[in-house]
């Protein structure tokens, strides 16, 4: 059995994303380039019980809709570069804008981790926060931490630890679209399941195209299709 | 090629307004979420913040607040800066000696002595005490700022200034991160999504002073321009004159940008949302340890890792005679017409030609080359230092074309580098090569002709 895993880090910017990154690597960090475009990410490792997680620092980012280049750099590495989990970073007191983005997330990868951070900062303001209707409602762990009070880590270590050996499944809650879009869906969802077999998430794919994602295509075309094929 | 038909079809199945529809639903599930998940049990209002952006974005006092900012961090840095670089360079000397008997002891040759003593041991020594010190206090205090969220301000109130010049105002960013470093700046140009503001940002963020030039600016400013006076108020002059050279480098900035938006790069700024965290308590014992560890030494071994060979080379340079003078004279010779053109000199021209590896050691090029044994002798104090250029005909002229060409020319090899690999265009890169040298050229040029003809010297 293997003991290392990979973790990324996804999040709006300000989020204190790369706060827990440090906090939790402390100095073993360094700078990695990643396959297909020469961009470099932090990436730093903690040990937890047997096991050794590499975590990954994604760039900060709004959506992943690919409009900048950032975007495309999380969104690639998240759906090409496959992480054992993908930790979403909230910020408890701006939930609402922040969850769009562990949304979109949620229709790409299948492990995910939901990480509310700044929890005492929300509970100063008065902000009190269910993850446990979170996690039902999402079908992935919700957790709440401080990264800069260093609070919830060993749990946040112990959901992570309990995905990636399997003692949870995430069973991550798809949106459901208008009837228009869902019937558009429906058309080209399995010619692009047909395409991209489990590699990628054929719903989250058959969207993009619909969105008209020119970017994602190449990319695909660039990693899934075989050498002069 | 099937995907590409699925692509197509897509496309023909697809409506214009899918993208808003699919973001319509994303907030509204978020909304749904939150209206379930959370409640508050006090009104959430943050008027801290409120307060505070009230007087950091104010029309009036936004930019006086940025500007004295800026003063009081190059303050900090200059004056801070002094002894620990003195003490430094005290410490190196002493070592020195040691190393120099030690190859006495050996009965090395001279050569190898010269090489490695006089010029690597010497060079990359003298980058150390000059740069480590101002990175040691700039970087996180830079940190401390940008984690208390003061940036996003800076962005906010610049923005109305780029969008005029039709440049994008995430570009106060990247500028931002081009004090450290205009290499790594190059990349957070990624923050911006429009390929045609972005390229702006990357050509003109070289016209930001990085950290290699800080040494070569502060140096000469404290030397020539705050020459008459003395403790506190010397440092306070030279942060002055180094305030003002940032600031004609961020108008060359705006310029340059307005000009390329009006020509090469035609359009109008996007349209973007900014978004101002609310501020936070930066944890200081963190943030100075990390940035000053990790920042700090990375841009450190880089200027070593540079340093050290130009060191060699040029020592190799001064000592290599063909005839009675040496291959470094030539260059010198051939080059200081065109130095003197505006208002620099040979070896100068030279120290910015084997300086374009890092900027950091174009100073300590200049001066291997006017002891012209290729070897910088132990430079006790700054006065050394100054009596060295008042030697080589160096006035205050000689000293502000210096500065000016510094903040102004062509990036450094690892920016041009970055430039090329984040535009993947020769000839963007080219532009951002050549841009602004014509600028570094330009300038310095009108400014010796104009005192030349007003006999200002």
């Amino acid at each position: 059995m293997r003991n290392e895993y990979r973790i990324a880090l996804a999040g709006n910017p300000n989020t204190g994303k790369s706060t827990l990154f440090n906090a939790l690597t402390g100095l073993r960090q360094h700078t990695g380039n990643w396959a297909g475009k020469t961009v470099s990410l932090a990436q730093g490792s903690v040990s937890f019980k047997d096991k050794t997680f590499q975590l990954i620092d994604l760039p900060g980012t709004y959506s992943l809709f690919s409009n900048s280049t950032d975007e495309e750099v999380a969104r690639n590495y998240i759906v090409f570069e496959k992480p054992d989990v993908t930790v979403v970073v909230l910020d408890a007191t701006s939930l609402e804008r922040n969850l769009n983005l562990a949304l979109q997330v949620l229709e790409m990868t299948t492990n995910v981790l939901i990480c509310i951070n700044l929890i005492d900062v929300a509970e100063q303001q008065g902000i009190a926060i269910n993850e446990r209707l979170l996690t039902n409602r999402l079908g992935v762990p919700v957790i709440k931490i401080s990264a800069r009070n260093k609070k919830g880590f060993p749990m946040l270590l112990d959901t992570i630890d309990r995905i990636v050996s399997g003692a949870i499944e995430c069973h991550p809650a798809q949106m459901t679209y208008p009837d228009e879009i869902e019937a558009q869906l429906k058309k080209i969802e399995p010619k692009v399941s047909e395409f991209v077999g489990n590699h990628l998430s054929s719903r989250w794919v058959a969207l993009r195209l619909l969105d008209g994602d020119e970017a994602l295509l190449n990319e695909i075309n660039k990693r899934l299709v075989p050498e002069g094929g | 090629m099937r995907l590409e038909e699925l692509y197509e079809e897509a496309q023909v199945l697809s409506t214009s307004k899918l993208r808003d529809e699919i973001v319509q639903h994303l907030y509204e599930r978020s909304h749904q979420l939150c209206h379930e998940g959370i409640s508050y049990t006090k009104s959430k209002r943050d008027t801290r913040t409120d307060k505070l952006d009230a007087i950091f974005t104010s029309p009036i006092f936004g930019f006086p607040i940025m500007i004295t900012m800026l003063g009081v961090l190059f303050y900090l840095t200059i004056a801070g800066a002094n002894i620990p670089s003195s003490m430094l360079a005290e410490f190196f000397g002493y070592l020195e000696g040691y190393l120099t008997s030690f190859f006495t002891f050996l009965h090395a040759p001279d050569w190898l002595h010269g090489v490695l003593v006089l010029g690597l041991y010497r060079g990359t020594t003298w980058v150390i005490s000059v740069m480590l010190p101002p990175m040691a206090i700039f970087f996180p205090s830079f940190a401390l700022l940008e984690n208390y969220g003061y940036l996003p301000r800076v962005a906010f109130n610049m923005d109305r200034l780029f969008k005029r010049v039709g440049a994008h105002g995430k570009q106060s960013l990247t500028m931002a991160m081009g004090f450290g470093c205009n290499a790594a700046a190059v990349i957070s140009t990624r923050i911006i999504e429009s390929p045609r503001e972005r390229m702006l940002a990357i050509l003109t963020n070289n016209f930001v002073p990085c950290n290699g030039r800080w040494g070569t600016l502060i140096v000469l400013a404290s030397l020539f321009m705050a020459a008459n006076f003395t403790g506190g108020l010397k440092s306070l002059v030279t942060t002055g004159v180094i305030v003002g050279i940032v600031m004609f480098g961020i108008v060359v900035t705006f310029f340059v940008s307005w000009v390329l938006s009006k020509t090469a790069l035609k359009g109008i700024p996007t349209h973007y949302t900014l978004e101002l965290p609310p501020y936070r308590k930066p944890k200081i014992f963190d943030t100075v340890i990390r940035s000053s560890l990790t920042k700090s030494w990375s841009v450190l071994i880089r200027a070593v890792k540079v340093a050290a060979p130009a060191a060699i080379l040029t020592w190799v340079f001064a000592n290599v005679f063909i005839g009675d003078t040496s291959i470094l004279m030539y260059v010198v010779e051939f080059l200081d017409p065109f130095g003197k053109l505006l208002g620099l000199d040979g070896y100068i021209m030279m120290a910015f030609i084997l300086g374009l590896p890092a900027n950091e050691i174009v100073l300590p090029i200049l001066l291997m080359g006017y002891l012209s044994t290729g070897s910088l002798t132990e430079v006790d104090s700054l006065v050394d230092l100054k009596q060295i250029f008042l030697n080589h005909g160096w006035t205050w002229l000689t000293a502000l074309n210096m500065m000016l060409f510094s903040l102004l020319h062509y990036p450094c090899g690892t920016t041009l580098l970055n430039i090329y690999k984040e535009t993947k265009s020769k000839k963007w890169t080219f532009l951002a090569f050549l841009i602004p040298t014509i600028i570094a050229i330009l300038v310095p040029l009108i400014i010796t002709q104009t005192a030349r003809m007003f006999d200002l010297l």
